[in-house]
């Protein structure tokens, strides 16, 4: 199901953990999708001098986590700016079509810990996002820029309220 | 490292009587049942012999009531369309449960697609229907109520019996997905009144790919499958005599020896919950305490995932089942554990465990030592983890 590398970052996960006093963390998902995963920064000279992570989720979503904290140590902000979900796919050789929402995570997570970093610098104070408590919207999940039914994988349109496949629900009325 | 295998629902092993049958049935019985002469005969023998055993398996009144299918999905397709085609002048409402596998959820959603009624009547916490229930869904436009007998995430068993009161009372036939409890637990189709049963062989040691349906004399419905006239005009196709000798030979050897395989799992069912409790904090047991199969145990274990449980388990050779929303494809936490009234979260780290005639009490010992390593390492990875305890 998975390629050895997916399965090697998931078996040995780098950089497992938390930072005390980060200077940047970076929070996305919720438990209710699947997945979840929080990063944190310890940034020196406009680099990310330590990465770490702690995500509940399946084995890609670990292995996303592991690749994309070994991906982001010790480059510049700018540069980890530009890490992107795919890109970490990509150096996972990929993943299963039904996994790929897990590695939206990652980059954007990455995203996120940066941002709250340099909010912080800036003294911006955003008012925390809530998490979702419901899962009202299910995920029709996306590679490129084609959609997937979430059961039975033919492709479909994000507009799509039932699929013509299996007859699910995609939208809630 | 031996392998040990606690994933019994999704295959299991085929017991050497099974394979013997087979094999010699490769060598020697390869014939069409259907055909005039002495290899067609031997066949179609062999054939009969088979159907009468499942028939003495579920108690039939004659081994006609048998119809052998692919498995149980075809069998559970069969019998829930099969009745709404032939019975779509009289209505077009059909009752169902809402932790039914998905060969019937999704067999009824496709009926929903052709302007099909389906109500679905809900669990309580231990995951049972009430009768009460379906009988108060019940309107004249009802012509199937569709149950299962036991539940393949949380092993809760149904009050089939009940239903089946309701039922035949106001004449309406009852199906029951029979899938994981046939040859597990006893089932009497008479003592049950059931009017359609369906399962397959590799719940009790019988090949994949071969299963059947039972239908009561005097049940109508259309066939899925036109063609020749095998299987009493109900399922055309020339039959798969292999795998139907190996469903043969393992009801056999159910009807010889379930109070025996019942009384071991039981056993091991007991230990294996006792361990999980004394052994994992923060987890539930999920389905009913005793109403439920002998050979599964639910577990939901909090603050992580099931799929990178079965990861880290099958590193140790290990095989264990889940019903996280990642692992089972559909990325949605599983329709029965929510109808049970477990969260979001908790749902997604559930392991389905079970397991059978070769599982021995060491295996289970080593299972639970290997799981408390494994669902430390992964708390530890988890966010929700410390939050969890706070």
């Amino acid at each position: 199901m998975y390629s050895s590398t997916v399965m090697d970052h998931f078996k040995n996960p780098r950089n497992v953990g938390e930072i005390e006093k980060a200077d940047g963390i970076g929070e996305v998902g919720n438990p209710l999708c699947g997945d979840m995963m929080t990063i944190y920064l310890k940034i020196e000279e406009e680099k990310i001098k330590d990465i770490k992570f702690k995500t509940f989720g399946c084995g890609a979503a670990i292995a996303v986590s592991s690749m994309l904290t070994e991906m982001a140590k010790g480059k510049t902000l700018d540069d980890a700016k530009k890490i992107t979900n795919k890109s970490v796919a990509e150096a996972l050789e990929g993943l299963p079509k039904n996994k790929l929402h897990c590695s939206n995570l990652g980059a954007d997570a990455l995203h996120m810990a940066i941002q709250d970093y340099e909010d912080k610098k800036a003294g911006i104070v955003r008012p925390k996002p809530k998490r979702e408590d419901k899962l009202e919207q299910i995920h029709v999940h996306k590679e490129g820029e084609k959609c997937y039914c979430p059961y039975c994988n033919i492709e479909v349109t994000e507009q799509t309220a039932v699929c013509v496949g299996c007859g699910a629900t995609l939208k809630p009325a | 490292m031996k392998m040990i295998n606690l994933d019994y629902i999704s295959a299991n092993p085929l017991l050497p009587e099974v394979q013997e049958a087979m094999i010699e049935a490769i060598r020697n019985n390869y014939g069409n049942p259907s055909s005039p002469h002495q290899l067609g005969d031997l066949a179609a023998e062999a054939l009969e012999k088979a159907r009468s055993s499942v028939a003495c398996l579920l108690n039939c009144l004659n081994s006609k009531e048998i119809v052998f299918t692919s498995g149980g999905t075809e069998a559970i397709n069969q019998a829930i369309k099969g009745v709404a085609l032939a019975n779509a002048k009289k209505g077009m409402h059909i009752i169902t449960s809402n932790i039914e596998h998905n060969a019937v959820l999704r067999t009824l959603r496709r009926l929903r697609m052709m302007d099909y009624k389906v109500s679905s009547v809900e669990v309580d916490q231990s995951g049972r229907v009430d009768p009460a229930d379906v009988a108060k869904a019940i309107t004249d436009q009802t012509i199937l109520v569709t149950i299962m007998h036991s539940n393949n995430e949380i092993g809760t068993i149904q009050p089939i019996e009940e239903i089946a009161q309701i039922t035949r009372e106001k004449k309406i036939p009852l199906h029951c997905d029979g899938v994981t409890s046939v040859g597990v637990v006893p089932m009497d189709v008479q003592k049950l009144g059931v009017d359609l049963l369906s399962f397959s062989a590799n719940q009790f040691y019988g090949p994949s790919g071969v299963g059947a349906l039972y239908i009561k004399h005097g049940t109508v419905l259309w066939p899925l499958l036109d063609g020749g006239v095998q299987e009493n005009n109900k399922r055309a196709g020339t039959e798969n005599l292999i795998g139907i000798i190996g469903l043969g030979v393992a009801a056999d050897l159910a009807v010889r020896d379930l109070e025996i395989r019942t009384r071991q799992t039981l056993k091991l069912k007991k230990k294996l919950i006792q361990g999980l409790t004394e052994k994992v904090e923060d987890i539930f047991i999920n389905g009913h305490p005793e109403l439920s199969l002998p050979n599964l145990v639910s577990v939901s274990i909090k603050y992580i995932e099931g799929e990178g449980i079965v990861l880290m388990l099958d590193e140790e050779k290990i095989l264990v089942s889940t019903r996280s929303a990642c692992a089972a494809g559909a990325l949605q936490a599983s329709h029965v554990l929510l109808a049970i009234g477990r969260e979001f979260a908790d749902a997604q780290g559930t392991l389905v465990i079970t397991f059978g005639q070769e599982t021995s009490e060491a295996d289970i010992d080593r299972f639970l030592d290997v799981l408390k390593t494994v669902v430390q390492t992964l708390r530890e990875m988890s966010p929700l983890y410390k939050k969890g305890n706070k």
